[in-house]
């Protein structure tokens, strides 16, 4: 199904960001040091270039067909339906995408990408590992070297996304440094790039970092939004009551809304991870608590100290275990045109089981966030109303961790 | 103090002062680099004040931060170790005030936007002013984003030093070195912060060219560890910046205590002292 980067869209304000300087409202914008200006320069320029060229639009559309599965389906969630006992509960099914989430979309763009600009060797940072898994598949598709960061502690939580990773030939180099998480796992991937930005292209797997990142990671991703609309159009004759989505950086929901925003009938709600509490490190929830501020290259939400130092957060998932967030989502709260709000591990880990056991799917940690809330708000609405859930990536990652954090729980007699 | 040369902000201030003594004496800036609070401020203030009796014409205090991506891991650890022994703004400008009272020489601050930004532009240039300081050096500040920054930084008789990179087209390091106040900063290899051992080609050149740019002195920093390298950068350049190799000296010291630390630092940069001119 040919889906144009740029759909023609009704008129209006809050769709037509960012700016020529990577703006959305206040938020967004360039924030690097002087040896990265270049080549992000060039990438907007290649990125301009290419969106102007039918042959790199056709090029992507006949991978995400062939190569990714797409159009991704979008499944009546019937037994979880009828357990909320309210609105109908839809999910969009990028988990069935290859490599199992929508991180796949924004790869094999960027890939495609960086191949016009002639560079042969990619680096990505990755947290739950779904974007580096994604790298690289890409970078095995396109013949191109791939180096991917990785906190040792996601190394550790999420062990077969690493697995499928060096069998696809990329180098995973576990990141010490920090929280050795998602955070720390960019800056080292920035660090690479502050040496190797002439032959290297960095592709960043969130709507997050400076300008151009935002808007061309949120352009790939736009298929799902699109696609959702379009199967609502079709088979059920109207726009969707109420679309969710996960917030971590927040990539598969800026995909989701940005289509979406437009329709103003459409209320949009993205999750993010409430953790352990709402007390500062025990979460990473930065729309919901944080406060404006700069991290890896952008002006958004963040969660700092008052000195500017970026907090500790926490979250059972570990692509959501980022003290920032995507500037355009910082925009859409700020206008409210998006809700945000968090729901904590425990409501997630229940979510999970919830699916699991009840329609035979075993979402990603990520996405439960996501499913946890949608699940609460179908049992407050009317029967006719339809909510559809952005099922982000198939969870198999985090069936061991799972185990591993109930047997805790449960003094080890959980089987 | 009024001047003519309202463009240049601070061109009449110390470190113009400072650059102009060193042009009388035929000699060339040696910029050493320290992190402020590795291992404690009250260290820092020793090697303050060691680094001036050294000769250093100026010094760059790294203000930690906790996601340092321009940043090599010597300095990036450099920054953990202080913010583990619990760094802050307050006391941090507390330190400053007490160190501008004791050296001669101008001191700046290399602090990321981020921590700017949190606190509030005009309140972080009237702390950074008020406790003495010569001005900022911003390192993950473009110049696309730098307009507010800077006007405050003038309106406060504070340089905003800027850098330009091997990567930066002509075009754009001639804009960068026209608006850059007090020095400008010429990194002489793409990638992040850390120590050397040679120079990288076509540095001459590129120096040469871009001091027809600027009225500012123009300074080379990234991987200047030797006097030898001082040496032979005070041949093109106004002056060395040296970093990492600093950072880990002083790390490396750290256990014998603020007095142990200021006495290696001071004989080790009176070496690099010595070979600028």
């Amino acid at each position: 199904m040919p889906t144009p980067l740029s759909p023609p869209l009704p008129a209006g304000g809050i769709s037509q960001v960012p700016d020529a300087h990577g703006r959305f409202g206040r938020f967004g914008g360039r924030y690097v040091p002087e040896t990265l200006s270049a080549a992000l320069d060039q990438l907007q320029a290649a990125y301009d270039e290419a969106r102007a060229d039918p042959a790199f639009q056709a090029e992507l559309d006949q991978l995400l067909a062939a190569f990714v599965g797409r159009p991704t389906p979008l499944l009546f969630a019937k037994r979880l339906t009828e357990y909320a006992g309210g609105a109908q509960i839809w999910f969009k099914r990028e988990d069935l995408s290859h490599t199992g989430a929508h991180k796949i979309n924004n790869t094999l763009g960027q890939g495609l990408l960086a191949m016009r600009m002639g560079k042969k060797r990619i680096i990505a940072e990755t947290g739950a590992g779904q974007h580096g898994v994604a790298t690289a598949t890409a970078c095995a598709r396109f013949g191109l070297d791939c180096v991917v960061y990785m906190g040792s502690e996601d190394v550790r939580r999420q062990e077969p996304n690493v697995r499928s990773m060096r069998m696809m030939g990329a180098e995973v180099r576990p990141v010490e440094s920090g929280s050795r998480t998602l955070r720390d796992a960019i800056n080292e991937a920035m660090r690479d790039w502050m040496g190797s930005v002439e032959t290297t292209h960095y592709i960043i797997g969130s709507v997050v970092g400076p300008h151009p990142f935002p808007r061309i990671v949120r352009d790939f991703q736009s298929v799902i939004g699109k696609e959702t609309l379009l199967f609502c159009k079709k088979e059920l004759g109207r726009d969707p009551d109420c679309v969710v989505a996960c917030v971590g950086g927040g990539s598969n929901a800026a995909g989701m809304f940005y289509p979406l925003v437009e329709h103003k009938g459409i209320r949009l709600v993205g999750v993010e991870a409430g953790g352990r509490s709402p007390k500062p490190g025990d979460h990473a929830a930065s729309l919901s608590y944080g406060n404006a501020g700069i991290l890896h290259g952008s002006l958004s939400y963040v969660l700092q100290d008052p000195d500017g130092q970026t907090a500790d957060v926490h979250s059972v998932s570990a692509g959501l275990d980022y003290p920032g967030v995507g500037p355009e989502h910082a925009w859409w709260h700020d206008t409210k045109r998006v809700e945000y709000t968090s729901v904590t591990d425990a409501e997630a880990l229940d979510a999970f089981d919830l699916v699991a056991r009840r329609e035979g799917i075993l979402p990603a940690l990520e996405t439960s966030h996501a499913l946890a809330w949608a699940v609460k708000e179908a049992a407050r609405r009317p029967k006719e109303e339809v909510i559809v859930v952005c099922m982000s990536g198939r969870g198999d990652k985090d069936a061991a961790e799972i185990a591993r954090l109930r047997s805790i729980e449960k003094g080890g007699a959980h089987a | 103090m009024t001047s003519h040369h309202d463009s240049k902000g601070p061109s009449s201030g110390p470190l113009a002062k400072t650059f102009a003594a060193l042009a009388k004496d035929g000699r060339k800036a040696l910029a050493p680099f320290v992190t402020a609070g590795d291992p404690d401020l009250d260290t820092t203030l020793a090697v303050l004040e060691a680094l001036d009796r050294a000769g250093a014409a100026v010094c760059e205090l790294g203000v930690p931060y906790s996601d340092p991506i321009a940043d090599g891991p010597v300095i990036q650890d450099s920054y953990t170790r202080a913010l583990a022994a619990g760094f802050t703004l307050e006391k941090f400008f507390e330190m400053v005030r007490k160190a501008t009272g004791r050296v001669k020489m101008p001191i700046l601050a290399m602090v990321s936007y981020s921590i700017i930004y949190r606190r509030g532009i005009d309140r972080f240039v009237d702390d950074a002013a008020a406790a003495g300081l010569a001005g900022l050096v911003v390192p993950d500040l473009p110049l696309e984003e730098s307009d507010v920054l800077d006007a405050t930084c003038k309106g406060a008789n504070l340089a905003l030093v800027r850098l330009v990179t091997p990567t930066t087209p002509p075009e754009r390091a001639a804009e960068i070195a026209r608006r850059s106040t007090g020095f400008l900063y010429c990194v002489s290899v793409a990638g992040v912060t850390g120590a050397r051992t040679d120079l990288p080609e076509g540095l001459v050149e590129r120096v040469k060219w871009l001091q027809t740019k600027t009225d500012v002195p123009v300074l080379v920093g990234f991987g200047v560890s030797t006097p030898e390298q001082v040496k032979l950068l005070s041949g093109v350049a106004d002056g060395a910046i040296v970093g990492s190799a600093l950072v880990r000296r002083v790390g490396e010291l750290a256990a014998e205590g603020p007095e142990g630390v200021a006495k290696g630092v001071e004989s080790y940069i009176a070496d690099l002292v010595n070979a600028a001119r």
